[in-house]
């Protein structure tokens, strides 16, 4: 089923505009939510331009607490919700100083899965909806290079595990989704694999399909499911002595 | 394995000669865009890679642009698009080409950005026509490396207008680009192939045919003797309905489906050779029946887009690609003492285009003058760069100059010979503070 409107969290960034540019694409009408959402001007013409759909923009921060007046003062509640936000952060950083871990966690778990609570409740009242949540290939497994972003990230997999389940009855699907590298300015500079990288586009065309078709968790990249299940399996005794 | 670190991105032209490792930025907005700076490292704005040599990658920063490719504003009635400069081409097409509107000036790839189309002041099939691309330019938006953020156009920093277009990046990064489309009726072309059996016909065929809208002539660089210059002239009108078969009448802007071809891995750096190359060109030849079709825009402007990565066919060292123009009067001498002396070495030159252009740009480092225009690719090697050193002989000695997008090794004297408003250009730079704050491997090669 081909959704008649989307609101896309966290809609500066790039996977955010290219899951926008999707939709749109489509036909739905557009909400993107952003921090200083006035400076979406140019995005908001983009999207009618090139796709002659409704487009506006909408002040939002993850971690304010507000969703419940957030999805309170929308005109009319969309009929897909794309969870976005995410912020990589630094895991040496994160160690020292831990403001900067729980900004991390923040960002990546508690923030998302508010926002997602309040949409859920409003999508199961209705019957109908789909929630689309942007988790990690990092949260598959802890690793000693990124585990403060993988374990929130972790967290947010079991969230919409449990979303799922818990919509399952009522009419709204909930799609995990695992992009692996993405070149994105998240990764500017850093040095991707072509073979591992999807670009962005690929990522809103991932996440498109598995909304159409009513999937459960996508690896962007499949063959990024087979290496997280080779991940997965190491034994700990093993894993620890890995520098990964 | 899942954190890579942050090297320097190897860097090159669409030639894959010269490379260079750079350290690139990628801003996601107009603003973050014009904020780069850096007081010991010049800039240098980079779009889809597309220029050939040296030109989209410098020694400091490089701004990497495709991230910002947001259309603007495009007004229905007018055709006139304003976009982000890292919008490319192709996607102007996909978008506004179906609604009737079609790009004033095309060059023979779709996979250019809007910012490089102004910084190289392309040129297309209908240059005798319509002039180059910036003559269709109504302002740009440009960033002058230190927080500034000007408009330019032909009456507003005029000055500064004529230097950035053409000119390859070096005045500043384009934000964004406000241009006109026209109006098409469908989005096939008309087109008409004549056969031309040296190079006389050939440039007679081209002074015959100024009345056309496009015209270009692909020839047979390893044709000596009396077939010197053989050549297939195709020549081009965007189509009407009543030019379409009737049963595509009713849909004059529906597309084939793409059928898009990829070259998977570097060719062996011997797979072109005088002898593959002499059967491709004659196959060639053959195949084009002379005569007139009606074919869709893709095939007719971008043949070789339908093969993606096409440039690995020259193998790993890359290839170079020498395009010159020589003014008209010295243009039937000058050319065919270049294809003679092309012909003698019997190097492999695959892709040779002629072409005629019509009037000089305003740009003070546009390539395109009156006369006649010879691109030519080789793979890149001592022997190719000893032919060229030849063939810059002759350009020199027949006025002529040669396309800074397309080159990757010409050195200073040439180009100040070719391009007399060099010193014009380098008053412009200086007077908005702009010489040193943006750099380019082209521009240090060539002292600029």
């Amino acid at each position: 089923m081909t959704p008649s409107s989307v609101l896309i969290l966290g809609a500066r960034s790039d996977i955010g505009r290219a899951v926008a540019r999707r939709f749109a694409q489509s036909g739905a009408s557009v909400i993107l939510a952003a921090r200083r959402a006035d400076g979406l001007a140019d995005e908001l013409a983009d999207l009618r331009i090139r796709f002659k759909v409704a487009a506006e923009a909408i002040e939002f921060d993850v971690t304010d607490g507000e969703a419940e007046r957030f999805f309170d003062a929308l005109p009319e509640l969309p009929h897909t919700v794309v969870m976005v936000v995410g912020l990589l952060g630094d895991q040496p950083r994160s160690e020292a100083d831990l403001d900067a871990a729980s900004a991390v966690m923040a960002t990546n778990y508690t923030g998302p899965a508010c926002y997602l609570l309040a949409a859920a409740r409003r999508m199961a009242m209705r019957g109908s909806g789909c929630i689309v949540g942007i988790s990690s290939v990092a949260g598959d497994r802890g690793r000693q290079s990124n585990y403060v972003y993988g374990s929130a990230k972790a967290g947010f997999t079991a969230f919409l595990a449990g979303l799922r389940n818990r919509l399952f009855r009522r009419g709204v699907t909930v799609v995990t989704v695992k992009p692996g590298f993405v070149a994105t300015a998240m990764t500017a500079g850093m040095k991707l694999p072509p073979l591992l990288t999807a670009q962005p586009d690929e990522v809103g065309q991932a996440i498109f399909t598995a909304v159409t078709k009513g999937k459960d968790t996508i690896y962007v990249r499949p063959i990024w499911r087979l290496i997280m299940a080779v991940i997965r399996n190491v034994p700990e005794i093993v894993f620890k002595r890995l520098s990964m | 394995m899942l954190e890579p670190d942050r090297p320097r991105v190897p860097l090159s032209g669409w030639g894959r000669y010269p490379r260079r490792d750079c350290d690139v930025a990628a801003p996601g907005d107009p603003a973050t865009a014009a904020a780069a700076r850096s007081p010991s490292l010049p800039l240098i704005a980079r779009g889809n890679g597309r220029s050939y040599g040296d030109a989209s990658f410098g020694p400091g920063l490089t701004l990497d642009m495709r991230r910002l490719g947001r259309l603007v504003a495009f007004d229905e009635a007018t055709g006139v698009l304003t976009c982000e400069a890292g919008t490319l081409l192709s996607e102007i097409i996909a978008v506004l080409t179906p609604r009737g509107w079609f790009p004033p000036v095309t060059p023979g790839t779709k996979f250019v950005t809007v910012g490089g189309m102004v910084a190289s002041d392309v040129h297309g099939k209908n240059h005798h026509g319509a002039g180059s691309f910036c003559d269709h330019v109504l302002s740009v938006r440009l960033a002058l490396g230190d927080g500034t953020i000007l408009t330019c156009s032909p009456t507003e920093h005029a000055d500064l207008f004529a230097a950035t277009c053409g000119g390859m990046g070096l005045t500043g990064t384009v934000l964004t680009v406000t241009f006109r489309l026209i109006p098409v009726h469908s989005s096939k072309i008309l087109q008409e192939t004549v056969r031309a059996p040296d190079l006389a016909t050939a440039i007679d065929l081209f002074e015959a045919g100024a009345a056309r809208t496009y015209s270009v002539a692909w020839i047979d660089c390893l044709a000596s003797g009396a077939d010197l210059g053989r050549s297939v002239i195709i020549f081009g009108e965007h189509a009407t309905p009543a030019d379409i078969e009737p049963g595509q009448r009713a849909t004059p802007f529906a597309r084939p489906a793409p059928r898009r071809k990829r070259v998977p891995v570097d060719f062996p750096t011997v797979a072109l050779n005088r002898l593959s190359v002499s059967l491709f060109n004659k196959v060639y030849y053959r195949l084009q029946t002379p005569g007139r079709k009606v074919v869709d825009i893709d095939p007719y402007f971008y043949p070789l887009d339908a093969i993606q990565d096409w440039n690995r066919i020259y193998g790993r060292h890359g290839f170079v690609q020498y395009q010159c123009v020589l003014p008209l009067e010295t243009s039937r001498d000058g050319l065919t003492a270049l294809l003679t002396e092309i012909a003698r070495v019997g190097q492999a030159s695959f892709l040779a285009v002629l072409k005629r252009l019509g009037r000089e740009s305003f740009g003070y480092l546009s390539f395109p003058r009156e006369g006649y225009t010879l691109a030519l690719d080789f793979p890149a090697h001592a022997d190719t760069f000893a032919l060229l050193e030849r063939l810059d002989r002759i350009v020199i000695e027949g006025g002529g100059r040669l396309y800074l997008a397309k080159d990757a090794r010409m050195r200073a004297p040439m180009l100040r010979s070719g391009y007399p408003r060099l010193e014009r250009f380098d008053a412009v730079r200086r007077s908005y503070g702009l010489d040193g704050r943006f750099r380019s491997a082209l521009s240090d090669r060539l002292e600029i």
